[in-house]
């Protein structure tokens, strides 16, 4: 029965909770402070022009990406999602 | 040529009992009362109003289209609410593909039966290949191999159907179960295509698979889970277990045949050996992404079965 309530958590509220939370996640991740101490700055992303940008340049491209589109609706989301929980717990 | 024959003969049997709950009411003594006639002409006593009630009822365009103003104020509504329905099917195509969606359902029985055939026995398929037409792929009743939307749809329901009945019999059974369940379903299958994007998009695979394909192949898992669950009904356990790996397996197999022409260069397609990094990620990815079905199939029933 305790197994089969962790299964049974999942709903589309929670679905969309883990959304925003991820989305926090990978907005947070600052260039300079942070990933250019792993080697995953702005210059050592966009390597070569050829066909293949190989996985890291990839998930640079997305890191960045996300951080420059979903930065002001993440702005509204959250502080929506700040007033609805101090409003409804 | 059929299709819209059978439609239009569904349209006119659903029209009849239509009409005939309409006369049966006009022809009832509370008809007079549903229909009122309130344009203002009619303030005559009772039984007139009852004598004139099934008339007015009977027709009731009548004393309205009478009426100059009203007349004005009907044709505006009518133009107004004609404005509305485009403007609702404008911006509704802009963030679902309604016509899209339509290839997606195009299909008749002897594609549907063909490909529920594939999906648990597709060893004796040679040609996995999806059929072109000028350009674009071939509609799914022409091609059994062409992914439809139709089978995962309706076997999402049906698996939540035959969920909530195996709890039934775990005595486990509640009416908001049932939305759970779908819920859930609904969200596995929505990471799982996330996680597909997400990893199509990583290791950039020039491939022209769209999300509701990618949600298409991942709704054919439902039918070797309903599969596996009845199976399991009916005789037990270990009919379970043996019909739920029978299922894996096939859809192991069928993803793997599927995918293959799709995601992997030409040369690796046909079956040589290619060498190059690049080719390996995309064998390692059409294999994680087939493997990844019977995990979700097992996690998805088992506890169904106790």
């Amino acid at each position: 029965m305790e197994l089969k309530s962790f299964y049974m958590a999942f709903t589309l509220y929670s679905l969309i909770q883990t959304a925003i939370l991820c989305t926090n996640a990978i907005a947070v991740l600052h260039e300079e402070r942070f990933l250019s101490k792993f080697g995953w700055g702005v210059d050592h992303g966009v390597g070569g022009f050829g066909d293949d940008p190989g996985i890291k340049a990839q998930i640079l491209t997305l890191i960045r990406s996300v951080r420059t589109v979903m930065r002001v609706p993440l702005i509204i989301v959250n502080s929506a999602c700040i007033v609805l929980l101090l409003l409804f717990g | 040529m059929d299709y819209t024959a059978t439609q239009s003969g569904f349209r006119q049997r659903k029209l009849q009992p239509n009409m005939r709950l309409r006369t049966s009411l006009v022809d009832g003594s509370e008809g007079s009362q549903l229909f009122e006639d309130t344009s203002g002409a009619a303030s005559g006593p009772q039984t007139g109003n009852q004598q004139a009630g099934p008339q007015a009822a009977g027709f009731p365009g009548q004393s309205i289209l009478s009426d100059p103003m009203s007349n004005l104020a009907m044709a505006y509504g009518s133009s107004l609410a004609s404005q509305g329905r485009e403007m609702v099917d404008k911006n509704l195509d802009r963030f679902i593909p309604i016509s899209k969606l339509k290839y997606y359902f195009a299909v008749d029985t002897v594609y549907v039966g063909k490909k529920l055939g594939l999906l648990v026995f597709p060893y004796m398929h040679e040609n996995w290949e999806v059929s072109y037409q000028q350009d674009t792929p071939v509609a799914p009743r022409f091609d059994v191999n062409a992914p439809d939307l139709y089978i995962p749809a309706m076997g999402f329901i049906t698996y939540i159907l035959v969920a909530g009945l195996a709890l039934g019999t775990q005595n486990k059974f509640s009416p908001e179960l049932l939305g759970v369940q779908a819920s859930s379903a609904f969200v596995w299958l929505i990471m799982e295509v996330l996680a597909v994007l997400l990893s199509l998009y990583l290791v950039t695979v020039n491939t022209d698979l769209t999300t509701i394909d990618l949600l298409a192949f991942s709704g054919y898992k439902y039918v070797g889970m309903i599969v596996g669950v009845v199976a399991g009904l009916l005789f037990g356990r270990p009919a379970y277990y043996l019909s739920l790996l029978w299922c894996c397996v096939a859809i192991f197999v069928f993803m793997i045949r599927t995918l293959r022409l799709k995601l992997l260069s030409e040369a690796a397609a046909e079956g040589r050996l290619v060498r190059g990094a690049k080719n390996q990620l995309r064998m390692y990815l059409t294999m994680s992404i087939a493997a990844a079905q019977p995990i979700f199939m097992y996690w998805l029933t088992y506890h169904l079965i106790r």
